[in-house]
């Protein structure tokens, strides 16, 4: 709709200046218009097409619609700059509906010859209103920087007020909390992990993909649970991102799995280290604790989580996993090819 | 640790800053401490400390405009970051504006005493979450035939040594890894500083800006 009513005015205009010419060739009497036809046919014509421009032109504005519908929605800061733009081309459209209707009012009066003897009062009232316009133009300027301000204002407050509240449900409550269980410095450390963790995630990681479609994201919401499960904190680093196919979810529940048991066999040795490279055809994920170590070999029979939980389950999708352990800590390596596991 | 190391704090938060102090008490000597881009650079030029502990993110330009100012006058003035934030392309700038590494806030007070006397020295220090942003930034673009090779590519082992540092092993560990000496280890993340600091990449630049843009 907005591009017909541009055309419309275009074509307008064009037919305006014609008009104009052809006006002013038959003052000067250049040319003689004797079709009383014709000059009846252009007034009605520019009339309607002014007086269609200056209907439209609220309904063809889409700066008020909407204010109700979105502002429960995050308000977008880029669509801002907006109504200045529109505002511009509103008045544009106004100014261009109200010269057409003027020229037809002009070319009613040259055919009925009224112009001749009224030409002096024409260009009276024509100076009087540039000098009302000249006037008026700093308040209407003035009105119209006002709303602007007010819009930009008032996006500006829902935005404090959307981060108000998320300060108040996360960061807020955790520090109640953490007031709460001073006496238990482990509960205490958690907290303010798992906080931090959810605040960095707010801030820094919107744009990355849910954890169904991004291995690097699947993999930090495992650590977290690991995390708030055991309270041992797990650092997790990942370069690149690759999608979480059947094997990507194998390498996931692998590293879960691997995070498990550092937390549940390191729980005093400081930080869980995971490492991950991913690519769109190939992860790979370091899981390190810091604990005492254990030799893979020697394990019981009903230790399942490494021997099952681990190397089964990254061969039976196509994978690898290699546990190194010594005294200053174990290393599970996971590979997989994330293509050809689907089989 | 040799002769105790002067320390000077840059945070905006007093509250950590203390905190620091308390956890850096008998460790390094801490010359003073401050929370505003104007008194860091005034106290720094004052009392010319071995190493700055910087805050990446300060009202009045961060840990960025800092390091710019103090170069105007001490070109050698070393710098530590040391921040909760983890946007990437805030960390990588801080770093190409001068820091010789990037460490956390949760890091306990001896690992810090023990970083800020490796930056005294001249070394680079790369926490895993730093050699994760480096190692993202210049992701692949190993194969690729740059026209300097010398200072927009990381070599082979460079990058060995990144995945290591990112895999939570230290200087030692690695050494021990790849069969070379700790020293060995140390040169290889200075170069790593070095091509990040000196490179004038596209492609990194390039990365900084998409990363930007998402964020």
């Amino acid at each position: 709709m907005e591009r017909s009513v541009d055309r419309l005015s275009f074509g307008a205009g064009l037919g305006l200046i014609a008009t104009g010419a052809l006006l002013l060739a038959d003052q000067r009497d250049v040319i003689e218009l004797e079709i009383e036809l014709f000059g009846a046919v252009v007034a009605i014509f520019l009339a309607g097409t002014g007086l269609a421009l200056l209907w439209r032109r609220p309904s063809a504005s889409p700066v008020a619609a909407p204010s109700a519908s979105e502002s429960l929605t995050v308000p977008d800061v880029a669509s801002a700059p907006e109504p200045d733009t529109d505002r511009l081309r509103d008045l544009y459209r106004g100014g261009f509906g109200i010269a057409l209707i003027a020229g037809a009012a002009l070319i009613v009066l040259s055919r009925t010859g009224a112009l001749d003897s009224a030409g002096d009062a024409i260009l009276t009232i024509l100076v009087a209103i540039l000098a009302l316009a000249l006037v008026l133009a700093p308040f209407w300027w003035r009105l119209g920087r006002n709303l602007a301000t007010e819009r930009a204002e008032r996006i500006r407050s829902q935005e404090r007020a959307e981060m108000a509240a998320h300060v108040h449900d996360s960061v807020l409550q955790t520090l109640t909390l953490v007031q709460k269980r001073a006496d238990d410095p482990r509960a205490v450390a958690q907290l303010a992990r798992a906080q931090e963790r959810e605040l960095r995630g707010w801030l820094f990681t919107g744009d990355r993909a849910p954890a169904s479609a991004s291995l690097a994201s699947a993999l930090d919401e495992v650590a977290a649970e690991v995390e708030e499960a055991h309270r041992v904190p797990i650092e997790v680093v990942s370069v690149g991102d690759g999608p979480v196919g059947e094997p990507g979810s194998a390498l996931v529940a692998a590293a879960r799995e691997a995070m498990v048991n550092a937390s549940k066999f390191a729980p005093d040795a400081g930080e869980v280290a995971v490492y991950a490279e991913l690519s769109q055809d190939r992860a790979q994920v370091f899981v390190r604790d810091r604990g005492d170590g254990f030799d893979p070999e020697s394990q019981p029979a009903d230790r399942q989580g490494v021997r099952e939980s681990i190397i089964g389950r990254m061969e039976r999708s196509g994978g690898t996993a290699q546990i190194r352990s010594g005294p200053s800590g174990t290393e599970v390596e996971l590979s997989i090819d994330l293509n050809g596991g689907a089989r | 640790m040799s002769a105790p190391v002067s320390v000077v704090i840059v945070d905006d938060h007093a509250l950590f800053r203390s905190g620091v102090r308390a956890e850096l008490e008998g460790l390094v000597e801490v010359a003073g401490d401050v929370g505003s881009v104007e008194e860091a650079v005034r106290l720094v030029s004052d009392v010319k400390p071995d190493v700055v502990l910087l805050d990446v993110h300060m009202p009045g330009g961060g840990g960025v405009e800092v390091i710019r100012r103090v170069a105007e006058t001490a070109p050698a003035q070393r710098f530590l970051a040391l921040s909760v934030s983890d946007a990437a392309e805030d960390v990588i700038a801080v770093v190409r504006a001068g820091a010789r590494g990037y460490v956390t806030k949760t890091i306990s007070g001896p690992e810090l005493a023990e970083a800020i006397v490796r930056v005294r020295d001249g070394d680079a220090v790369f926490s895993p979450r730093l050699a994760g942003f480096v190692l993202d930034a210049f992701a692949g673009q190993i194969t690729e035939a740059e026209a300097d090779p010398e200072l927009d590519q990381l070599t082979l082992r460079e990058r060995e040594v990144l995945r290591l540092i990112a895999r939570g092993y230290l200087y030692k560990e690695i050494g021990l890894e790849l069969s070379i000496s700790p020293k060995t280890v140390e040169a290889h993340v200075s170069a790593v500083l070095r091509k990040l600091q000196l490179s004038n990449r596209h492609e990194l630049s390039r990365w900084a800006v998409e990363r930007r843009l998402v964020d």
